[in-house]
């Protein structure tokens, strides 16, 4: 059959128990001060201090080998911390797209050299990444990037634009994605990825405010920058299939459907205890949703764990995971009497605020939902 | 996943994907049991999974069982499996059980039946609405409480008042009056782990696995349908809108097997409930959003009694209310999410 099917995920084992037990006790030290409405901001809310705390768990950098400051963990272990942060409400944001992306494609395609200066750094909590992916002319359809890197003497010089990266004000280096050749018959040709230091002159960063008012992401603009060849990530030329790799990873976890748990919580707090029993249904649904996406998506880090791709799934797990995100706004608005106020003393109201003016994006950074469709599609043999 | 669980699955594979022709769906839905097939399910050990080998059983893993049962949903076997293999687990050792098709009571909510000591041995009172495949069973298996204790009943449908009833895909749902004088011999006390509450959900587990089933084979039947079918010169399948389509109808599909496999090792371990009322709640709604896709995507031919998605989807449409719909699931969850508050949600979602 032309299915695609979700393995059993790995049992819980008395090494993920523990584990869970003991991110919960640090989680509720560590966390007691935060309000929901700052809890709800999930994996774009960012604090270096907290991202340190973690490291000095041994929390990032799970899985990676101990040689470069991993921790040989299985990623059943790493998916325990994950969701654990994630239902709390943690600031996770300034390591997240370095231990979730950055480290495994340098772990992946780096030099023996860019493994050992980068990957330890990260997993001490001492590097921070950011995505060098969209520009003004190229986000879906990401092989019509424009910023191109020349071959110049003992390196390349960058031209170009990138826009909504996010992080990159706060951010110690980026993988850049670009051209490095001219466009041949394969559009998928001739691009390449480079690890940038974003205090290599050249770069200008500038905010974009979100409709939020809030500065996340922004546009870095490339004016004759300079790269030694040392920067290239992997083989010049290779850059498409690289980055394909690199967007599973992106895609699979569980902050693909646990981003709006915060608001699930306060909704149901509000509610209080005399929820009616239309209430408890339509909690129990979203509920039911999670339980079943949550086994999916730990099939998938089974699936990492035995070394195989999980492009195609990734993409189902991200694609009902905002989906459900974006339906529980909607939900929880129809079943709880208050309407949103980002500035109120109420905590639901707060969140609720946040999540409505946030849920757009859930369906469009890391690949939107018509891309997504179109890769399940082809894994459906119909492309 | 071990060796006789493949053995097991392979078996079932060839049995029902060669047993299930579409003159047999056809013949089924103008009410006639198919006896071939279930001789054959029965030579199989698949009618007796459940029951214990003392009893001429085959004793089988639930896990082995459901699996079974999801891959004969998948060719819409239009036969007891799933109420045989219920009968069988209630039965257990305590009863013995007739050869040929078994069904179970109740099948849905309503008023309590009535188990009381008589003089001869027992007396069995009440109507239990919607019983799969009474009129074709051999036995009734009767769970009722007597004086507090959760008893098994074993009762000849032919005693009975049956008024008949079909679901949608033309399957046995009769109503059964119970007015009974019941043997000593007929009625023991029910295994420990035996009571509504269990009977019901693992009712709802057999159905998230049959739906799982279904699905699959939905997908499957409009996957090759929107590459056959040609407008515009090519190939449905070619057109963004169509696969995006089938991508959602895959997605669910995915989901509601995962659900099923939840439902079913939730099965295993103590008849879990939490896990067995989302499995339920999630396949019913796959079941809703797949049927519709597979129905769209195949146009006015999918609408006709001649092809054969129907036995699917109206199997779909059946199944996801039967042993409670999403609605009744859901408040299951919600109701135990509620009394734990708020700050318990998530660590009962891990340990669920
Ligand atoms: C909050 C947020 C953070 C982000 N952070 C980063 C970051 O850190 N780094 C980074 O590189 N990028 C980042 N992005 C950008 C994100 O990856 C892009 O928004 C995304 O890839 C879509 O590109 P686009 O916005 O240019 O939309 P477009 O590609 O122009 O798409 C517009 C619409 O057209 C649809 N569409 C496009 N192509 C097709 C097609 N072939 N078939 C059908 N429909 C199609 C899209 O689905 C969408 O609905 C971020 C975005 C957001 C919202």
């Amino acid at each position: 059959m032309t299915q695609l099917t979700f393995a059993p995920p790995p049992p819980n084992t008395e090494a993920t128990e523990t584990l869970r037990a003991e991110v919960r006790a640090f989680l509720d030290v560590e966390l007691a001060h935060m309000t929901p409405r700052q809890r709800a901001q999930s994996w774009s809310g960012r604090d270096p201090a907290f991202s340190k705390k973690m490291a000095e768990r041994g929390w990032l950098g799970m899985t990676w080998p101990k040689k470069y400051g991993g921790h040989e963990r299985s990623a059943l272990e790493r998916y325990v911390v994950l969701e654990e942060m994630l239902a709390a409400g943690a600031p996770v944001g300034a390591h997240w797209i370095a231990d979730r992306q950055s480290a495994p494609s340098i772990l992946r395609f780096g030099t023996e050299e860019q493994k050992q200066f980068f990957v330890p750094k990260i997993a001490r909590g001492d590097l921070f990444f950011c995505i060098g992916m969209s520009e003004p002319d190229s986000g879906s359809d990401l092989a019509a990037t424009r910023t191109r890197a020349t071959a110049v003497e003992g390196g390349f010089k960058v031209n170009g634009t990138k826009v909504w990266t996010s992080g990159a004000h706060v951010a110690h280096y980026m993988i850049l994605f670009c051209r490095t050749d001219a466009k041949s018959d394969d559009r998928h040709g001739g691009v390449s990825q480079f690890i940038v230091d974003m205090k290599t002159p050249g770069i200008k960063i500038s905010p974009i405010y979100d409709l939020s008012h809030e500065h996340h992401f922004n546009e870095v603009v490339f004016e004759d920058m300079f790269l030694p060849t040392s920067a290239l990530l992997g083989n010049q030329g290779d850059g498409w299939k690289q980055v394909t790799g690199e967007l599973a990873y992106e895609r699979s976890g569980p902050d693909r459907f646990l981003s709006t748990f915060t608001l699930l919580i306060e909704g149901f707090a509000m509610l209080g205890e005399n929820v009616d029993d239309r209430a408890k249904i339509a909690l129990g649904r979203i509920v039911a949703h999670l339980m079943t996406l949550r086994r999916m998506s730990r099939s998938i880090a089974g699936m990492l764990q035995r070394g195989e791709d999980p492009a195609v799934h990734a993409a189902i797990v991200k694609e009902l995971g905002t989906s459900l995100e974006q339906e529980m706004v909607e939900v929880l608005r129809l079943i709880v009497d208050a309407e949103p106020d980002g500035g109120a003393d109420n905590p639901y109201v707060a969140v609720l605020a946040h999540t409505i003016m946030h849920a757009p994006s859930f369906s469009l950074r890391g690949g939107t939902r018509e891309i997504l469709r179109g890769m399940i599609a082809r894994g459906l043999g119909l492309r | 996943m071990s060796e006789t669980t493949d053995l097991i699955r392979d078996m079932a594979e060839k049995l029902f994907g060669d047993a299930c022709e579409k003159s047999v769906l056809a013949a089924a839905e103008n009410g006639q049991f198919q006896t071939g097939l279930w001789q054959e399910i029965t030579d199989a050990g698949l009618a007796g999974a459940l029951l214990p080998e003392s009893a001429g059983g085959s004793d089988l893993a639930i896990e082995d069982a459901l699996a079974a049962l999801r891959i004969s949903a998948s060719r819409a076997a239009p036969v007891p499996l799933a109420e045989t293999m219920l009968a069988g687990w209630l039965a257990s050792s305590s009863l013995a059980v007739p050869e040929g098709p078994l069904t179970i009571a109740p099948a849905s909510n309503g008023a309590p039946l009535t188990l009381k000591k008589s003089t001869s041995g027992w007396r069995l009172d009440g109507v239990a609405k919607r019983v799969p495949f009474a009129r074709n069973a051999a036995a009734i298996l009767v769970l009722a409480e007597a004086d507090g204790a959760n008893m098994v009943a074993r009762v000849d449908p032919k005693i009975c008042a049956l008024t008949h009833g079909r679901n949608l895909a033309m399957e046995p749902r009769d109503d059964v009056t119970f007015a009974c004088d019941l043997g000593a011999g007929d009625v023991a006390p029910a295994s420990n782990h035996v009571n509504a509450e269990t009977l019901r959900a693992f009712g709802a587990a057999m159905r998230a696995n049959q739906i799982a089933g279904a699905l699959s084979r939905a997908l499957e039947i409009t996957l090759q349908y929107a590459n056959e079918r040609v407008q515009f010169g090519k190939p449905i399948a070619k057109f963004q809108a169509i696969q995006h389509n089938l991508a959602m109808l895959a997605a669910h599909s995915a989901a509601a097997n995962a659900a099923a496999d939840m439902a079913a090792e939730a099965a295993a371990n103590d008849m879990n409930l939490l896990p067995i009322a989302a499995a339920k709640a999630r396949c019913g709604e796959a079941a809703s959003v797949g049927a519709g896709i597979a129905h769209q995507t195949h146009g006015a031919i999918g609408f006709t009694r001649e092809h054969m998605l129907h036995y699917f989807t109206k199997r779909l449409w059946s199944w996801r209310d039967e042993f409670g719909k999403e609605s009744d699931w859901s408040l299951i969850i919600g109701r135990a999410a509620a009394k734990a508050g708020p700050k318990k949600l998530w660590s009962d979602i891990v340990t669920a």
